[in-house]
């Protein structure tokens, strides 16, 4: 009985965010578009996330090659060091932990932003004052995360191979210029695009799956509370299970 | 070809003496439960008329209807002469410039200084004006609510009270000729809460609007209304001045006059 109702409840959730990414498609096209407000959910998205996801990506890369470092001297194969960093980085790593980071600090306030307008009727005081809040809200706030993760991933790809070649530098001795041409020689468009590409779709499921949370929650402060918090979860399980379909894809097309 | 805008200003010339909302047999519920069941009534142009109801008897659910933002299961809704149901999007947008609501919470837009609340629906809905008048119109709305010195400050270093004005400025600055009260004075201290009722009568009086108040402040309502509509079980159970139900026999009507 239990189980029934679970599935039940999970499937009309399911139902409801299909719902939720359709309207959001049928507001995206249609005027009139808010230039504004999409500007400055870019500025609060982005710039404002980008010294976290800085600092996270040089720390990733700075780790990653102090870990990996002994693992390839046992093998004499410590040269190849720049190698393995950049695939590691730019295929997987930076796209994921940007992502998980970019969900953790976006997700959760969009969840809990929009939250507490609606509890506040501050949704329905713009709808009053002849605003669509789906558009003015909504949209601007998932298509700016959904463009913006890309161009933060790297930045954090590129702040991650420095953070990797200071890295290098404290036990060998190689220079900046030999350090990215190894990089730059290792990297094709094949490891590129893919993993950019999936932070495209890594952006809009954070952002939709944030604001449709935020835009549901239930009235009181548990609600926006708990709309804060299932929007971070969810988020980050999304991450994992595109990140998954997109290895998959890759995998298919002869990418990997 | 006139404007939608045009169009309402001048049948609300013509019809002058006719009233600016007319509900008919209003229904409304929320799964099982029946809030409002066959609500009827007419707000006279320049009335105050209170809604006077139990919590949860629909009271905010029946003016929600009227701006629009809950749809009714049956019966229809007029204001200034338009059936809101046959409104499509752009047109309710326009009817809603001529409504102004005060929301129980306020409703400020807290991410925005009061300039900024005030600005956001004349920028919505006057877009052509300029720089210079749209912040004359936000010092002059400030000023008749007795706050203009908040102008540049976040609604969240004004009190309760502030707040209110703030929030009933929002609604005056587009100059409705309707305002919609959501329990104006609830939460607020009885010396503010009496301001606050003041307030709205001067406004009735400067702004010559017609208001529905929603209220069960007994004090607001004695000041505020011109008449009094009594709402049980989904339906206008009474309507008469303050003073003809006030002397009212019934009981239902005398429980909340005592």
């Amino acid at each position: 009985m239990k189980i029934a109702t679970s599935i039940r409840s999970f499937l009309s959730e399911t139902g409801s965010v299909a719902r939720f990414v359709y309207r959001y498609l049928q507001e995206l096209l249609s005027p009139r578009y808010e230039v504004r407000q999409f500007i400055r959910q870019c500025f609060i998205i982005g710039y404002n996330s980008l010294p976290l996801i800085g600092v996270t990506g040089f720390i990733m890369g700075l780790v990653l090659t102090m870990q990996l470092r002994p693992t390839l001297l046992t093998y004499g194969v410590v040269s190849k060091l720049p190698v393995m960093v950049s695939l590691a980085i730019v295929r997987e790593i930076g796209p994921v932990i940007s992502a998980l980071i970019f969900a953790g600090k976006i997700s959760s306030s969009m969840g809990a932003e929009l939250g507490s307008m609606k509890v506040t009727e501050q949704i329905d005081a713009m709808e009053v004052s002849g605003t669509n809040p789906f558009k003015y809200l909504i949209v601007t706030r998932v298509l700016a995360a959904t463009l913006m993760l890309p161009v933060l991933t790297i930045m954090s790809d590129a702040i991650g191979l420095y953070g990797s070649y200071l890295g290098v530098n404290i036990r060998d001795h190689t220079s900046l210029n030999l350090y990215f041409f190894e990089v730059f020689n290792t990297l094709h468009f094949g490891d590129v695009l893919p993993a950019i590409i999936k932070t495209f779709f890594f952006g809009f499921a954070i952002g939709i799956i944030g604001c449709y949370k935020g835009y549901n929650s239930s009235k009181g402060t548990e609600g926006v509370g708990r709309a804060a918090n299932s929007a971070v979860v969810i988020s980050s399980v999304a991450v994992f299970i595109i990140d998954l379909l997109a290895v998959q894809i890759t995998d298919v097309l002869g990418l990997n | 070809m006139m404007t939608t805008t045009e169009n309402i200003k001048q049948e609300a010339v013509a019809n002058n003496n006719a009233p600016v909302i007319v509900i008919k047999d209003l229904k409304k519920g929320f799964g099982n439960r029946i809030v409002l069941n066959g609500f009827s009534i007419e707000l006279k142009r320049g009335e105050s008329l209170v809604i006077l109801g139990k919590s949860g008897s629909g009271k905010s659910v029946l003016i929600k209807c009227i701006i629009g933002l809950l749809q009714a299961d049956s019966g229809t809704i007029e204001v200034l002469g338009k059936n809101i149901d046959r409104l499509d999007h752009k047109h309710m947008d326009e009817l809603r410039s001529h409504i102004g609501f005060l929301f129980q919470s306020n409703a400020l837009y807290d991410s925005m200084t009061i300039r900024q609340n005030l600005q956001f629906p004349m920028r919505r809905h006057l877009g052509d004006l300029s720089r210079e008048e749209v912040n004359r119109r936000v010092i002059e709305t400030l000023t008749n609510v007795g706050l203009a010195q908040t102008v540049d400050m976040m609604p969240s270093e004004l009190s309760g009270g502030m707040q209110k004005r703030v929030a009933l400025a929002r609604a005056l600055i587009l100059n409705p000729e309707i305002i919609l009260y959501d329990e104006p004075t609830t939460g607020l201290d009885p010396i503010t809460g009496r301001e606050i009722s003041k307030l709205m009568t001067d406004i009735q009086h400067k702004y010559r609007t017609s208001s529905i108040i929603i209220s069960h402040d007994m004090n607001c309502v004695k000041r505020t209304a011109d008449r009094i509509a009594l709402l049980v079980n989904g339906v206008c159970y009474a309507l008469g001045t303050y003073d003809e139900l006030s002397t009212s026999d019934d009981e239902n009507i005398k429980q909340f006059f005592e």
